[in-house]
């Protein structure tokens, strides 16, 4: 019982941190990122050095974990602000749907670069392997990843939380989701505000790809798609730029997978993913608006 | 020197023209207001002047500076503060949250948060109902109160000129009483500019000072308040339809 509430607790966390990231850039401007999961996967390739071989070559995998994890950070965040740069700033104007687009265009080319360095071949890593020791809970046994896993996210959405609440910034990112538009009429500066969600939201790309890295073994190109699909979702389920409805619908989510993969009867199981999309279908046919409806929907900027 | 000096603007929006080649300016402490009917240009050349949708033609200057395009977050910091039609309060946060924002432009400056401190407590002496619920959510206010707000909003971030659209909109006869009254007080106390958009001549020819009237993206009428209200020419503005 104790297992399952843990299982939940760390799939839901990874949803809960995609799902951030996700609505964190969608709050500021109405762009739904899909490149966001191949953020993800850079941010482990990028402890690696470009080969085709299918065991990998460590470029910076080996450095101590308070070295590693910033250094993870900081590609996930420097490649996210990146992209905004180069490829989001110029589609501020456009329709959310166009810039949805040019998101799945961004996420092919990362991708592809990727693929180009490393070949599309899983390889093996050993992220922090300190951490696969299994610990003892109340009488459950779980890997220490797992315990660390559900703290680390609780403590990154607790500072984020302080963050967006008690700063000047995160005052202007709040305003700004809500009305981008009269928030620039009071001096609040667009670039700034949109950089540093895109700042925030790699760094959770980051957090993310050093979790899986380190729970799977394995580097992979298409590692971040999975999550990045249910992070969709949960934001969607959440309301879309609602970060408190995106963390509590990334949670619900995880909850979900890991409970029906114990309720359901053994030959419903690898259809398991149809019953939670079924539970999504109806959560949105009663509250399309999500569980918690973001404010604002005027335009941006 | 005029502080506002609006020439030959011109606004399209797709083939659609909606201000066609008005030209204006606005002395440091005058008062001007821009009247006309629904539809006339009058929240176009609001936003043009924010910098909201930059116009197709012509060009803007404030204190001297051309900000024709410029983006609506360098006009604000120029000391140009706008305050939209429909209020636009940010409701989700609190009074106190959505005042401290017109400070932010300033957070660079030396001393920024004595002053903002004091700005605060200055709006809170105008609109005493703010300091009371300065804790609650904004989107909770009445009318009136949201219109208190953003007019406090727009005095935080110490402007030279606030633009304010339609400040009647929405609200009691009474409460826009009180709303100019304060305005006006406030006009004298910091020696503000005032540009004011309202769709009815009648406030204007009350209040007195300048009064613009505009009518499909043109200007009608450019003079005094209290003399158009005596004229025949502004009824005619209004509801004929001769030379149109």
């Amino acid at each position: 019982m104790l297992q399952v509430l843990f299982d939940a607790l760390s799939l839901g966390s990874l949803y809960a941190l995609g799902a951030l990231g996700i609505a964190l850039i969608f709050g500021v401007m109405r762009l739904v990122n899909f490149a966001h999961g191949d953020v993800i996967a850079f941010s482990v390739f990028a402890l690696l050095w470009p080969s085709t071989d299918a065991v990998a070559i460590v470029f910076a995998g080996h450095l101590p974990w308070f070295l590693l994890i910033p250094f993870v950070l900081a590609v996930g965040a420097g490649l996210s602000v990146l992209s905004e740069i180069v490829v989001f700033r110029r589609f501020r104007h456009a329709s959310p749907a166009t810039m949805m687009i040019a998101s799945f265009a961004l996420g092919f080319v990362i991708r592809y670069f990727l693929l180009m360095l490393f070949s599309s071949r899983p390889k093996s890593i050993s992220l922090l392997p300190a951490l696969s020791q299994p610990v003892e809970i109340l009488g459950a046994r779980m890997p220490l990843l797992q315990l660390i896993t559900i703290l680390a996210t609780i403590v990154m959405l607790i500072a984020l939380s302080v963050f967006v609440r008690r700063t000047r910034f995160g005052l202007e990112m709040r305003a700004a989701a809500e009305n981008f538009t009269m928030a620039r009429m009071l001096g609040v500066r667009a670039n700034r505000v949109i950089m540093g969600a895109f700042a925030l939201s790699g760094a959770l790309a980051g957090a993310i790809s050093i979790i899986l890295g380190a729970q799977t073994g394995t580097a992979d190109i298409q590692m971040g798609g999975a999550v990045m699909l249910m992070a969709f979702i949960a934001t969607v389920i959440g309301g879309l730029g609602s970060l408190e409805g995106a963390v509590l619908a990334g949670f619900l989510l995880g909850a979900a997978s890991v409970v029906m993969q114990t309720v359901l009867p053994p030959e419903a199981r690898p259809f398991r993913d149809a019953f939670v999309y079924g539970a999504v279908i109806l959560v949105l046919l009663f509250r399309p608006q999500g569980l918690i409806a973001a404010r604002g929907t005027k335009e941006r900027v | 020197m005029s502080l506002l000096a609006v020439s030959d603007v011109t606004i399209r929006y797709g083939r659609l023209t909606a201000v066609r080649e008005v030209a204006f300016t606005l002395a440091e402490g005058e008062i001007l207001f821009i009247t006309g009917p629904n539809g006339a240009g009058k929240s176009s050349l609001m936003r043009a002047i924010a910098g909201v949708t930059p116009p197709a033609g012509g060009r803007i200057d404030f204190g001297g500076i051309e900000i024709t395009g410029r983006a609506p977050e360098e006009i604000a910091r120029m000391g140009l503060s706008m305050v939209p039609e429909g209020r636009d309060v940010f409701g989700s946060l609190s009074i106190e949250e959505n005042l401290l924002l017109g400070t932010g432009m300033h957070s660079r400056e030396r001393g920024w948060k004595a002053r903002a401190a004091s700005a605060l407590e200055e709006v809170y002496d105008t609109f005493p109902i703010l300091k009371e619920r300065r804790h609650g959510q904004a989107g909770l206010l009445s009318g009136g109160q949201q219109q208190m707000l953003v007019i406090g909003r727009a005095l935080m971030t110490n402007p030279r000129l606030i633009a304010i659209d339609e400040p009647s909109l929405g609200l009691a006869p009474n409460i826009t009483d009180q709303v100019y009254e304060r305005l006006i007080g406030l006009r004298a106390h910091r020696k503000l500019t005032l540009l004011i958009v309202e769709q009815s001549s009648t406030r204007a020819v009350m209040v007195g000072g300048r009064m613009i009237l505009m009518r499909g993206g043109q200007i009608l009428l450019d003079g005094d308040a209290g003399a158009m209200g005596q004229s025949e020419a502004l009824q005619a503005a209004y509801f004929g339809y001769g030379e149109h």
